[in-house]
């Protein structure tokens, strides 16, 4: 399953009709979380919003997912090793305060499972690929490891 | 832990990806006492924490939610009295921090990973108030802080 997820903050109809729009050309069934958007997709199985107590088996079920840039779906695809294709949100299209997404997918885009998409095509490209999960060893981890052994000898030593 | 005493620390941040953040590095919390608090109820669930605690949350679009959230965070953390207050963000997490630091405690920010190229105003009104004081991005490291430790993503 193909998971779509927008987040619970701000709508994201652009992306959530684009995949709607090519839906019926993947080879795998999509489920589209769309949060406070107004789009009703016609092609695809969708949701408001995935509650806590589904949040696991929504995630573990999927293959892979698309997401706007939000950090918190970005480390959710990590943590239960999914490739994840990131649409930054556009400050021009109203679609943020900023363009703080945009800055981020910059930061993010090569990173082992990680994937941008700027246009629509790329998008519908990267969903008829395979694509490769993110690994277990990547540089991040060791990023992490630093910033966590950083915070408990700080605690220890108050 | 030096000295075999247990900290107790309360972790604050808001729903969404602040919070991910702060599950992302939970294992700095090993050994000791931690309380966490957010501001989406179902979040505790998702990860499994009975005893965590809700903090209203505050937008710049609505003083009284901001005002609310700010007496609740004072209240969280007067009660609580822990060793160390914990927050990635956004304004209810630095409200625990400011009563954090007013009570005499340590206070840490870790300023979101989402913010790339500059540090949120959150995270700028955190450097006059933490006692240790991160971004998660080297390149938005200064000499007198904000400190660069390493990152979540």
């Amino acid at each position: 399953m193909i998971l779509v997820t927008v987040g619970t903050q701000l709508p994201f109809d652009r992306l959530v009709m684009a995949v709607d729009t090519f839906a019926k050309e993947l080879s795998k069934p999509v489920l589209a979380q769309i949060g406070k958007g107004s789009y009703t997709p016609e092609n695809m199985k969708w949701i408001k919003n995935i509650e806590p107590a589904d949040f696991d088996k929504v995630f573990r079920d999927a293959s892979v997912i698309v997401s706007h840039a939000g950090i918190g779906t970005v480390l959710t695809a990590k943590r239960f090793g999914k490739p994840i294709i990131l649409v930054p949100r556009q400050a021009a299209l109203g679609e943020h305060r900023n363009d703080h997404q945009l800055a981020t997918v910059s930061q993010l885009a090569g990173r082992p499972g990680i994937y941008v998409a700027h246009t629509d095509d790329d998008l519908k490209n990267y969903l008829l690929e395979d694509l490769g999960s993110p690994s277990h060893e990547d540089q991040s981890e060791a990023g992490r490891a630093s910033l966590v052994n950083y915070l408990k000898n700080y605690i220890a030593a108050v | 832990m030096t000295d075999g005493k247990r900290r107790k620390i309360l972790a604050a941040s808001s729903g969404g990806g602040h919070w991910e953040q702060m599950m992302a590095m939970r294992a700095a919390f090993e050994g000791s006492e931690v309380v966490f608090a957010t501001t989406i109820p179902g979040l505790l669930k998702k990860y499994d924490i009975s005893d965590g605690l809700i903090l209203p949350d505050c937008s710049r679009d609505s003083i009284l939610m901001s005002i609310k959230c700010f007496f609740s965070a004072f209240y969280i953390v007067f009660k609580l009295k822990p060793d160390v207050v914990l927050s990635t963000g956004a304004a209810p997490g630095l409200f625990c921090l400011l009563a954090g630091r007013l009570m005499g405690k340590r206070t840490i920010w870790i300023d979101s990973v989402a913010n790339v190229e500059k540090l949120s105003l959150s995270g700028k009104l955190a450097g006059h108030i933490a006692t240790l004081w991160l971004t998660q991005w080297q390149h938005l490291s200064r000499p007198d802080g904000p400190n660069y430790a390493g990152a979540v993503l």
